[in-house]
């Protein structure tokens, strides 16, 4: 770890990714939509764990400090390879050059098999938090 | 010492040559390399002994200040005053802690005054101890808290021993770090001493607060005083800080009462439990939102949508720029306001006294309606009573009914910070929401402070204490020193120091450690332990997605993998208590009970959990 200076730029980053994200799930498209193949799954999990989608998003596409849950309940595919490459906020691009459609199309595929999160009130711990 | 020394004095040349003592010369002389030598090398009497050190008056001074603690790595340009200190002075008020790296000891010293609000001293080489110290006085310089410094010098070349001392020795010892401090001095007499050493304190502790720098000669520590010498130690009188201007003062009390929807973001202040009161008692009287400066996390007022605001108040603000606008991080950085249109904003700040321009801590350009240099605590009474005088009945009902939406939607939040809580909770590595609801449900009910500058994930985390959280001011290696410092403060008390400890930031320095178990500072860290730098894996990547190119390799140069550091047998070694690494979350609980026993019993305890990436 290190800068943590940059803690409350992040929590602003977190937040306007939610914002950009909602944004793209109901933007119209400005450029052709990809007509993506359905994807691999599997192929989509070495994907995440290689190109770095884990360092914002953590490990199991869960969210942190530094970027949204973006698992299991995602964007469209079509959204989704869009905002990939023209995020509209912080995220940095990630052009075809380095991830083809079909990458992000396994990447997508993988985020809709995350599992779904517990629900607050099956925690005992977290049931009385306050 | 290979050779015999040079018959003549060259250093205390006030001193006298006995003219006698014939007898101690009539045997020849062994020194310590085993070589002898004849009667007529052996150089002449002279007095050897002084029990009145100058560094005695020194320490006179320095008690004078009421400095609880001198933090320091042993060097010996300040031999004459640390033995002084601890003998002369019975090693108390202040107290010596033993440090590994001047670093730590500036470091501490920053962590001590952020929960106790009183400065503690380090002491140093003012070559190569400062050289170590400058990071941490930059840290403390961005953090605007005071740190009380004494640089060891050997100022005339004549006295210098050679080799060491010599590159040991400056004609400006100040010089390297005279851009993040407020003043130094270095004296050349006692009394020029006493008379600097009350200034630099005086100035240290008024608004801006910064460090301070006073260099303690080693010729006038070591030089006997005169007998019968008489020296005067001034009386110490901390300034008053600046309040407001009344008028200006008036016209922002106007300005409040008459938005529709004011935010206040507290900055820097709290510190202090006045300083919170009065923060919140603000915020209570208008029902209007408030952030930053420790407001209490759990207020039904907390937030800081300053989209929403009509008016902004900034108080004591590290980065006001920041606060109400936002800069994308792409290959065109842009930027945009985050305020509406025609919103105002008032700012209340001793940074407006501030003078210095090297370093850019400062930040960006903030315009603003009205802007009074002043301090903020200083000035918050007369406002509040402004606010109270200018509220109307039907001001009232406004104020309450704004009140209410704020609290309405700050119960969506605890919503939300329990399921992304839930979300998180069964992962491996651990989130730092599971450490953090683990941990509040074994000390909430307890005495405690987080002495690290937050709780990652813990969003319901009740703070409402000054002394609870530290805020602000945290680069790359300050973390450990600060927590141990901020430790050390909160022992006299009995409180629980709570430190999230992020590994990278411990490696730089972690013989802090051995300083903690030393000076028994019962301490529980937990590692934030992601195995890199994570935010340079994100700058990394960031660089290879902009460039387009391999998207793989961002951990080159910034992970600590290959070999994982054991942080749990690297904080054994220096007398800690330690388990770890903890990788199962269900783990996290039971080990956390132990470790805190052994806190609460005196000892510091480190728990290594491995984590998520943030």
């Amino acid at each position: 770890m290190k800068r943590p200076l940059v803690r409350g730029m992040l929590a602003g980053i977190v937040l306007a990714l939610f914002g950009a994200l909602a944004h793209a799930q109901t933007a119209p498209s400005s450029s052709a939509p990809v007509a993506a193949p359905p994807g691999s799954a599997v192929n989509g999990k070495k994907l995440y764990e290689s190109v770095g989608c884990w360092q914002c998003h953590g490990f199991s596409a869960q969210g942190g400090q530094a970027g949204p849950r973006i698992g299991p309940e995602s964007i469209a595919l079509p959204a989704f390879i869009r905002y990939v490459r023209q995020p509209t906020r912080s995220m940095p691009p990630y052009t075809a050059k380095v991830l083809k459609d079909s990458d992000l199309a396994d990447i997508h595929a993988y985020l809709k098999t995350v599992p779904k999160p517990l629900d607050p009130v099956s925690i005992p711990l977290l049931k009385s938090v306050n | 010492m290979a050779r015999a020394r040079k018959a003549s004095v060259n250093r205390r040349s006030f001193l006298k040559i006995a003219a006698t003592g014939a007898a101690a010369l009539s045997a020849p002389v062994k020194y310590a390399s085993g070589q002898q030598v004849t009667t007529s090398e052996v150089p002449p009497a002279q007095i050897l002994t002084t029990e009145r050190p100058g560094a005695d008056f020194m320490t006179d001074v320095l008690k004078t200040l009421d400095i609880e603690y001198i933090a320091a790595n042993p060097a010996s340009s300040f031999r004459c005053l640390q033995e002084s200190l601890i003998n002369y002075g019975s090693n108390r008020q202040p107290e010596w802690l033993t440090c590994m790296h001047e670093e730590s000891s500036v470091g501490m010293a920053r962590g001590y005054f952020k929960i106790e609000n009183k400065p503690m001293a380090a002491i140093m080489h003012g070559v190569v101890g400062l050289q170590h110290a400058s990071i941490a006085i930059y840290h403390a310089f961005c953090d605007r808290v005071p740190v009380y410094l004494i640089l060891g010098n050997t100022f005339d070349a004549t006295e210098r021993r050679p080799g060491a001392e010599w590159r040991h020795s400056v004609q400006d010892a100040a010089a390297m770090v005279r851009d993040y401090i407020k003043w130094d001095d270095m004296p050349v007499s006692l009394d020029h001493f006493a008379e600097s050493a009350v200034r630099a304190y005086k100035i240290m502790m008024t608004p801006p607060m910064l460090p301070v720098a006073l260099v303690a000669d080693s010729e006038l520590q070591e030089r006997p005083m005169e007998t019968g010498a008489r020296h005067h130690i001034p009386k110490l009188t901390i300034p008053k800080p600046p309040a407001g201007d009344s008028n200006a003062v008036a016209e922002v009390a106007r300005m409040l009462v008459a938005a529709d929807y004011p935010v206040i973001t507290g900055g820097r202040l709290g510190n202090t439990a006045n300083s919170l009161r009065l923060l919140v008692e603000l915020a209570e009287t208008l029902q209007c939102q408030a952030s930053g400066g420790k407001f209490p996390s759990l207020h039904p007022l907390n937030g800081g949508d300053v989209g929403q605001a009509d008016l902004v108040l900034a108080l004591e603000p590290p980065d006001l720029w920041n606060d109400v606008n936002t800069m994308t991080d792409q290959l065109v950085r842009t930027t945009r306001s985050d305020l509406k249109p025609g919103a105002r904003i008032v700012s209340i700040s001793t940074d407006d006294l501030y003078m210095k321009s090297n370093y850019q801590d400062f930040q960006r350009f903030q315009e603003v309606d009205l802007a009074i240099a002043a301090d903020a605590e200083a000035t918050l009474p007369s406002l509040i009573e402004a606010v109270k005088r200018l509220i109307t009945a039907d001001r009232r009902r406004f104020f309450e009914d704004r009140g209410r939406k704020i609290a309405a939607a700050r119960a969506q939040a605890r919503d939300r910070a329990l399921r992304q809580a839930a979300a998180v909770w069964d992962l491996s590595p651990i989130s730092s929401a599971r450490i953090a609801y683990e941990l509040w449900d074994q000390v909430k009910h307890k005495d405690w402070s987080v002495v690290s500058g937050g709780m990652p994930g813990g969003a319901l985390w009740n703070f409402e204490k000054h002394y609870q959280s530290i805020t602000g001011g945290q680069g790359a290696s300050s973390g450990v020193p600060c927590a141990v410092g901020a430790a050390l403060a909160n022992k006299k008390y009995g409180r629980i120091s709570i430190n999230i400890q992020n590994d990278g930031d411990l490696m730089y320095a972690p013989g802090v450690l051995w300083t903690a178990a030393h000076h028994r500072i019962p301490m529980l860290t937990i590692m934030n332990n992601n195995r890199g730098y994570h935010q340079e894996v994100m700058h990394l990547q960031r660089m290879a997605c902009r460039h387009n190119r391999d998207l793989t390799k961002a951990k080159i140069g910034t992970a600590i993998e290959d070999p994982d550091v054991h942080y749990a047998k690297l904080a054994e070694s220096m007398g800690w208590y330690a388990e770890g690494p903890i990788t199962n979350p269900n783990d996290v609980g039971p080990a956390l009970r132990r470790a805190l026993a052994r806190v609460e019993a005196g000892q510091p305890a480190l728990l290594d959990t491995v984590m998520q990436p943030r």
